[in-house]
């Protein structure tokens, strides 16, 4: 019964669909709903094209664009984090956007901040178009902090720990920052500052013992052995919008959507306590994360010309500010900043100026369990089971055996990123 | 020898379709688990290394390993004796004469088996919920502490064994009460006759004269229960802390998340291995139980 009636489902849309196209478009986690508002516009530009939006939940999604890939069932465009741009570059399974930039009157390379356009270079090639940015920066309580003595967010490191010192009194019951042990983003933003690079000698092996993440690792077990972040993950922290009004932790390193959600969980009364503002780093200003999702297409696509006028229409900063608006998540293009939504908004300020300090994660298959591996070793570091030099150590130890495979590839000439 | 060839004739169909579907993905696997089949190799078979036993080797070196394979202990030597003593309890109070609504009952008990799991496990983690769980509602109005059961590390494997032997015992159920019937009257009668109580009743004439179906029933749970996937892929995705990741869902993981095949074979033989020794020893332990 069921069969016979998606059989006739299948059979009415073909006939109702004679002589148009269909774009097979892949989103992750909440993107697809808002982007379904948007492409009607597109559809009636495009008369005789119909987009098909398939949603899929972030925890699935990586292993769902792999299969589809040892299948050879991908779609013609897909949203893709731009961790794992690398990886599918790998795979030889995504098209070179080059040529396709380089005629566009839309996508203007230099309108992008520089950092976040370049997680989808790999060796020289474009391999997407930026999308939405994300990265990581302080929400603060400006209520808290004006009572130990302070009428401005945090410079540099010292400042900020000097303040993270005074707010956490009395010791144990309230902290100066969450630094949730179970999240790699916070230690990766401050490790990110650094000049060091987290990788050497091309991405062959790791490079967690140079003097610049040691520092960043240091400064983040400091936290905890001084007792300023509370040892727990974001499980046990439950609520951290409930436990951030209730002033349990003053600075919170957290992404733009936590900008709607202090918005719509805190009280009126509290709305004006809480700010924004950039990462503070070793000396002055830091670097964060240059996270966010692109737009791809996939080789074996048959429609790489309809899918890249999607990619053009998505870009548009009309379109960007509507994105915005609907969803929350922030464009990658300094013009899109322009609109009124946005400009207007002094939560979201700060992440306009911290974008222009971004900094992206080493482009290799292998980042996202390397990162991983960082995390897991340095939570034990946090929790002082080891000291700052084995951890280093060890992270370098499982980095390096992740990246076996990767320096057998590069020394016997076979191309690790094509 | 003529009957001898028939019997080759009438079993071959079994034999290809064994081979075919059996045999032959477990030797592509084992050939799997003895290369680093990974990203590269899917994108290029010419990046496939042949790297004899180093997957078994670096996989007994990972603590995350280790941790998979004793959260799985855990499940099955707290799982597998409360599964079997709901079964049989179960069965009993189905089989006594004084039972009444037998069909309603044997049909209500083993309704969780026949349901899908992941519906199942959306009910389920409604019921546990922290906030709004039926669960912490009743703990809470009898004064009890409320329990963040799936979301701590030390409650989520709780949650799911509860779970697991929830969903499962119907299905031995059924097979204890089989075993149940086909034990004689006359054998309680002269118990009966003789004095023994119900307690003595149980132990000398029920318990022996289910050896058979206990050995055969623990042996499926057993091996069942090893192949923990399920209910933490649907309940927590291996969560909190990684403290329900089990040997498959490891496995699951390095084979499907990371595309590493190499060694998701290899964690596949280990575990084939580790329920290979078990059943046997369980096996092996029974026969001596006979002969004593």
């Amino acid at each position: 019964m069921a069969l016979a009636l998606a059989s006739a489902t299948v059979t009415g849309c073909a006939k109702q669909d004679e002589g148009t196209r269909t774009l097979q478009f892949w989103t992750i986690g909440r993107e697809g709903e808002a982007v379904e508002k948007l492409l009607p516009e597109f559809e009636r530009e495009h008369p005789g094209l119909h987009v098909s939006v398939q949603q899929l939940p972030l925890t699935a999604a990586h292993q769902k664009l792999l299969t589809a890939y040892a299948g050879d069932s991908t779609p013609d465009i897909t949203q893709l984090g731009n961790t794992w741009v690398p990886e599918l570059v790998a795979l030889d399974a995504i098209e070179p956007l080059d040529a396709r930039v380089a005629a566009s009157k839309v996508v203007d390379k230099n309108d992008y901040f520089p950092a976040i356009w370049s997680t989808n270079v790999i060796d020289g090639k474009l391999y997407g178009v930026p999308w939405y940015v994300d990265t990581r920066l302080l929400f603060y309580r400006k209520d808290l902090l004006a009572r130990v003595g302070y009428d401005h967010p945090p410079r540099d490191w010292n400042e900020w720990q000097a303040m993270m010192a005074k707010l956490s009194q009395p010791p144990g019951k309230t902290f100066g920052v969450l630094l949730p042990t179970n999240e790699f983003e916070q230690l990766l933003a401050l490790s990110l500052q650094q000049d060091d690079p987290l990788l050497r000698d091309d991405g062959r092996y790791g490079n967690f013992r140079s003097a610049g993440f040691k520092k960043a690792l240091t400064f983040y077990v400091s936290l905890f052995k001084n007792r300023q972040a509370p040892m727990m993950t974001n499980v046990g922290v439950g609520n951290p919008w409930a436990a951030f009004g209730q002033g349990f932790y003053t600075f919170y390193l957290s992404g733009p959507w936590n900008i709607g959600e202090f918005r719509k969980r805190l009280p009126p009364e509290q709305q004006g306590d809480w700010a924004t503002t950039p990462l503070p780093g070793p000396n002055g200003p830091g670097a964060s994360n240059a996270g966010g999702s692109s737009l791809v297409i996939f080789r074996a696509s048959k429609h790489k010309d309809d899918a890249w006028a999607l990619i053009e229409f998505l870009s548009r900063p009309a379109i960007q500010e509507r994105f915005y608006q609907i969803l929350g998540d922030m464009p990658p293009r300094r013009s899109s900043w322009e609109a009124p939504a946005l400009r207007g908004d002094d939560k979201a300020a700060a992440f306009r100026e911290q974008l222009e300090r971004v900094k992206p994660t080493p482009q290799v298959a292998e980042w996202e369990r390397i990162v991983t591996e960082m995390q897991l070793v340095a939570a034990q570091a946090a929790h002082g089971d080891i000291t700052i030099d084995d951890a280093a150590a060890e992270i370098d130890r499982r980095a390096d055996r992740l990246l076996e495979k990767r320096r057998w590839m590069l020394d016997h000439g076979h191309k690790a990123s094509p | 020898m003529n009957t001898s060839r028939a019997a080759w004739l009438f079993i071959t169909p079994a034999l290809i379709i064994l081979g075919l579907f059996f045999l032959l993905p477990v030797i592509a696997a084992l050939i799997l688990s003895v290369t680093d089949y990974d990203l590269y190799a899917l994108a290029d078979i010419r990046n496939l290394r042949f790297v004899a036993l180093q997957n078994y080797w670096q996989l007994l070196q990972r603590p995350l390993f280790w941790s998979a394979l004793g959260h799985t202990v855990y499940f099955v030597v707290v799982g597998v004796p409360l599964s079997l003593f709901a079964s049989l309890g179960a069965a009993m109070l189905l089989n006594s004469p004084l039972a009444r609504f037998k069909p309603f009952f044997r049909t209500a008990l083993f309704a969780p088996v026949v349901t899908t799991v992941v519906a199942v496990a959306v009910i389920w983690r409604y019921l546990f919920n922290t906030k709004y769980g039926l669960v912490n509602y009743a703990l809470d109005s009898i004064g009890m502490p409320t329990v963040d059961w799936l979301g701590d590390p030390h409650w989520a494997m709780p949650t799911i064994i509860l779970f697991a032997v929830w969903k499962n015992f119907g299905y031995n159920m059924i097979i204890f009460m089989a075993g149940l019937q086909a034990i004689p009257g006359d054998l309680y009668e002269a118990a009966r006759i003789d004095g023994a109580s119900a307690f003595a009743q149980f132990r000398h004439i029920t318990l022996p004269m289910l050896k058979p179906t206990m050995l055969m029933v623990s042996i499926l749970t057993v091996s069942g229960y090893f192949q923990l996937f399920a209910e933490p892929y649907v309940m927590t995705e291996g969560g909190p802390l990684q403290s329900t990741t089990s040997v498959l869902y490891l496995m699951y993981e390095e084979g499907f998340k990371w595309w590493n095949l190499g060694s998701a074979s290899a964690v596949a033989f280990i575990l084939f291995v580790i329920m290979f020794a078990v059943t046997a020893t369980m096996l092996r332990l029974s026969r001596q139980g006979e002969k004593a």
